[in-house]
C-alpha cells in the first residue's frame, strides 16, 4: 500500500538541504502575519475591550493573555472576576470551559512529534494550543518535513501570544474610540472565522458532521445544562460523528 | 477569595495563575501525556477529532447564539442568519475563507444600519 511508503506519501514531505529548523521557525513567525491571525488579532481587541469594562488592569488583562491564551477560556474567567466569584468557582467554570484543549493537543501531538522530538518541548508547545494555531497547524502541518514540525509550531505559537498580547496593551491606550458597530463587527469575526476554517481543516468525513453536530447542539446544551454544555457535547456529538465514520466505513467494506 | 479579597499587588496575579493558568494548561499538558501513547494513524484519533471538533463548534455556536460584549446588543436573528449567510458563502465559493468573512461581516453590518 502507498500509504506504508513514506517516500510515497504526500502527507510526509521529504526535507531537502535547505531545511534548517531555523528556516522553519522563522516561516512559523510568518504564519503568524496571516489573514488567520489577523482575524484572531481583531477578536483580541474585542477581549480587551470587554477587560477594559470589566475594570481590569492593562497589567492584569496582558498577563492574562500570555498565560492562559485561549480566547473562550479569557472570556469567562473576566466574567468571573466581574461577576466577584471566588477563586475556586472561577477555577471551576474557567476549566470546564477549556476541557477540549485536551482532545485538540492529543489530536496535534502525533502531528508535530518527530522520532526525536523530546517530551518537554511538546509540553512547552502545548501552552500554544488555543483554536486558531490548532486550526492553522491541522491545515499546514502536513505540508511541512516532521522533523521541522515543532520548530514551525513553536514560531507560529510564540509570535501569536506576543502579538495579542500587544494589542491588548495597545487596547487599552485607545480604549473608549470605537463605535458598538465596529465591536459588535470585531467580536463577530471570531466565529466566522472558526466557521470557515474548521471545515476545511477536517481530516475526515466524520469531522464535517461532528462540526455540524457541535454547532446544534453546543447552544441546545448551553440551556439544558450550563455548567456541562460544552464537555455534553463533545461527548454527545463526537461519539455520534465517530459512530458515523465506523459505520460509512463497514458499508464500503474497508475493514480496519 | 475573589480577585479583589486581598488588598496585595500579587494577589490579582495569583488569581489569575491558578483560575487561569492552571484550569488550562492542566488540559493541555493531560493532552500531551495521553497524545504521546498514540500514533497518528491510531483509530481512537479520528474519535478524539470528533470530540475536540464538536467542543470547538459549540464554542463557536455559542459565541453567535449569546456572545457578550457589543455583539449581544445585535438581533439574535441577524448574528444567526449573516453566520450561516457566510458560512454558505464559503462552502458555494470553492471553500474560500475571505469570501465567507466578508460576506458574512458586510450582511451584519448592513442589518445594524437598517435597524437603527
Amino acid at each position: 500500500m502507498l500509504q506504508n511508503d513514506p517516500s510515497q506519501n504526500p502527507a510526509e514531505p521529504i526535507p531537502g538541504p535547505d531545511d534548517t529548523h531555523l528556516r522553519w521557525l522563522l516561516r512559523g513567525i510568518g504564519a503568524a502575519f496571516s489573514i488567520p491571525a489577523l482575524i484572531l488579532m481583531s477578536s483580541f481587541i474585542g477581549f480587551a475591550a470587554l477587560a477594559v469594562e470589566s475594570g481590569l488592569s492593562m497589567a492584569h488583562a496582558v498577563f492574562m493573555t500570555a498565560v492562559v491564551w485561549a480566547l473562550p477560556a479569557k472570556v469567562v474567567l473576566v466574567g468571573a472576576i466581574a461577576a466577584g466569584n471566588g477563586i475556586a468557582a472561577a477555577t471551576f467554570a474557567v476549566a470546564l470551559s477549556s476541557i477540549r484543549l485536551g482532545p485538540m493537543v492529543v489530536a496535534l501531538v502525533p502531528e508535530i512529534r518527530g522520532p526525536r522530538t523530546r517530551r518537554w518541548v511538546l509540553y512547552m508547545l502545548a501552552h500554544f494550543v488555543a483554536v486558531t494555531s490548532w486550526v492553522l497547524a491541522m491545515q499546514e502541518v502536513r505540508s511541512i518535513p516532521r522533523d521541522f514540525r515543532t520548530a514551525w509550531y513553536g514560531g507560529l505559537g510564540a509570535s501569536l501570544i506576543l502579538l495579542n498580547m500587544m494589542v491588548v496593551a495597545a487596547v487599552y491606550m485607545v480604549a473608549d474610540v470605537l463605535p458598538p458597530s465596529v465591536s459588535a463587527a470585531l467580536f463577530f469575526l471570531t466565529p466566522l472565522y472558526f466557521l470557515t476554517s474548521l471545515w476545511g481543516s477536517a481530516r475526515e468525513r466524520a469531522g464535517h458532521v461532528a462540526m455540524v453536530l457541535g454547532l446544534l447542539l453546543g447552544p441546545v446544551m448551553a440551556m439544558v445544562t450550563p455548567d456541562f454544555a460544552l464537555l455534553a457535547t463533545g461527548l454527545v456529538g463526537g461519539f455520534a460523528a465517530y459512530g458515523f465514520h465506523r459505520y460509512s466505513r463497514r458499508k464500503k467494506g474497508v475493514n480496519p | 477569595m475573589s480577585f479583589g479579597a486581598i488588598d496585595a499587588w500579587w494577589w490579582p496575579y495569583l488569581f489569575i495563575l491558578v483560575a487561569g493558568w492552571l484550569a488550562t494548561d492542566s488540559w493541555r499538558f493531560l493532552g500531551v501525556y495521553l497524545g504521546g501513547q498514540l500514533s497518528d494513524d491510531a483509530d481512537i484519533l479520528v474519535l478524539v477529532r470528533c470530540i475536540a471538533t464538536a467542543l470547538v463548534a459549540a464554542v463557536i455556536a455559542n459565541l453567535i447564539v449569546s456572545p457578550s460584549g457589543a455583539l449581544a446588543d445585535v438581533p439574535a436573528i441577524l448574528r444567526v442568519g449573516a453566520a450561516a449567510a457566510g458560512f454558505v458563502t464559503y462552502l458555494l465559493s470553492g471553500h474560500r475563507i475571505l469570501v465567507g468573512i466578508l460576506v458574512g461581516e458586510a450582511l451584519l453590518l448592513l442589518g445594524i444600519f437598517f435597524a437603527a
